[in-house]
């Protein structure tokens, strides 16, 4: 067994026992650590693949921000974990039913496509002639984040766009949502501040003697 | 010798699993969407298999826009969790009917 060969076993086998962990945990702080877990080593399946920019790309989004999201999230509010698995039991029957179902279905579709799947007539200026003139996985001399900067910057530059815009939205969604207005909090008003003139704002007296000023 | 066959029969389990999530943590939102997010990564994970094994960079191209829209879901997601906590004081999905106006 080569030292590939093992690592994707390894990476694979902790991904998996890492998901199921992730659902099956009690506590939801467990599940969201299981998922790092999980991201982990799936971004070590894609760096045995040469994607190792999809990789660290996962290792910096899901685990540096969308976990630490869920972390907070989970942290912040105060919920009674024991009452929401109430219907665990109730529902294991179902959801193992339906498990079997898709992986049966998988199952079917991979055993079908490995005695030769279907034969559909194609174009031939379809997907052949696509694959060419993209730079390829590997063989060309770039390496993998270069080849892809050189894809998504031409022929994904709009879609690349639409991306950001996405979480553009995204972003303005969620401010929105969670920002609470609240009277009692002492806001700085800036119009207010600069509109105010010293002949308003201070006054000259001449109290007598042992008169004191009245404000 | 690994094949993308393995890689596809991976990502399979690790899809069925968060469908599996997703029906035995039907109170729990939170989990709900871990679960989602464990089938982007086994969509990401099979977008990346096929363009190693058809030496097309478009895969993994498209596994970023998966990312992508995977990271503003989960901060939508969280956003509403967060306000309906504020409002109910609990994150029971069964009282999700209630909440229109």
């Amino acid at each position: 067994m080569t030292i590939q060969v093992a690592t994707f076993y390894l990476f694979a086998g902790l991904l998996l026992a890492a998901g199921s962990f992730t659902i099956l945990s009690r506590n939801p702080v467990h599940s969201v650590l299981w998922l790092i877990t999980a991201f982990f080593n799936a971004a070590g399946l894609m760096v045995l693949v040469g994607a190792e920019f999809i990789a660290m790309l996962l290792v910096i989004v899901y685990v540096g921000a969308v976990a630490v999201l869920f972390l907070f999230v989970v942290m912040m509010l105060d919920i009674d974990f024991a009452e929401m698995r109430a219907g665990f039991v109730r529902n294991f029957p179902l959801g193992v039913a339906l498990a079997l179902v898709l992986v049966a279905e998988l199952v079917l579709g991979l055993g079908a496509y490995q005695a030769g799947g279907l034969a559909l007539p194609s174009q031939t200026v379809g997907a052949a002639s696509l694959a060419v003139d993209n730079l390829a996985a590997d063989g060309s001399s770039a390496s993998n984040t270069a080849a892809i900067g050189a894809l998504l910057y031409s022929r994904y530059l709009f879609l690349f766009e639409a991306a950001g815009i996405i979480l553009l939205v995204a972003m303005i969604g969620a401010i929105v949502l969670t920002h609470r207005q609240r009277s009692s909090a002492l806001r700085q008003n800036v119009s207010a501040q600069i509109a105010r003139r010293p002949q308003d704002a201070t006054r000259n007296t001449q109290p007598g003697v042992g008169e004191g000023v009245s404000l | 010798m690994i094949g993308v066959e393995h890689y596809v029969v991976v990502s399979s389990i690790l899809f069925v699993l968060g469908v599996l999530g997703i029906f035995l943590n039907r109170k729990n939102v939170i989990v709900i969407l871990m679960a989602i997010e464990l089938i982007l990564l086994a969509v990401n994970l099979n977008l990346v298999a096929f363009s190693a094994f058809l030496g097309d960079l478009t895969g993994q191209v498209f596994a970023m826009f998966v990312l992508t829209v995977a990271a503003g879901e989960a901060a939508i997601g969280l956003a509403i969790l967060v306000i309906y906590f504020r409002g109910r004081g609990s994150i029971a999905v069964d009282d999700v009917t209630r909440m229109k106006g």
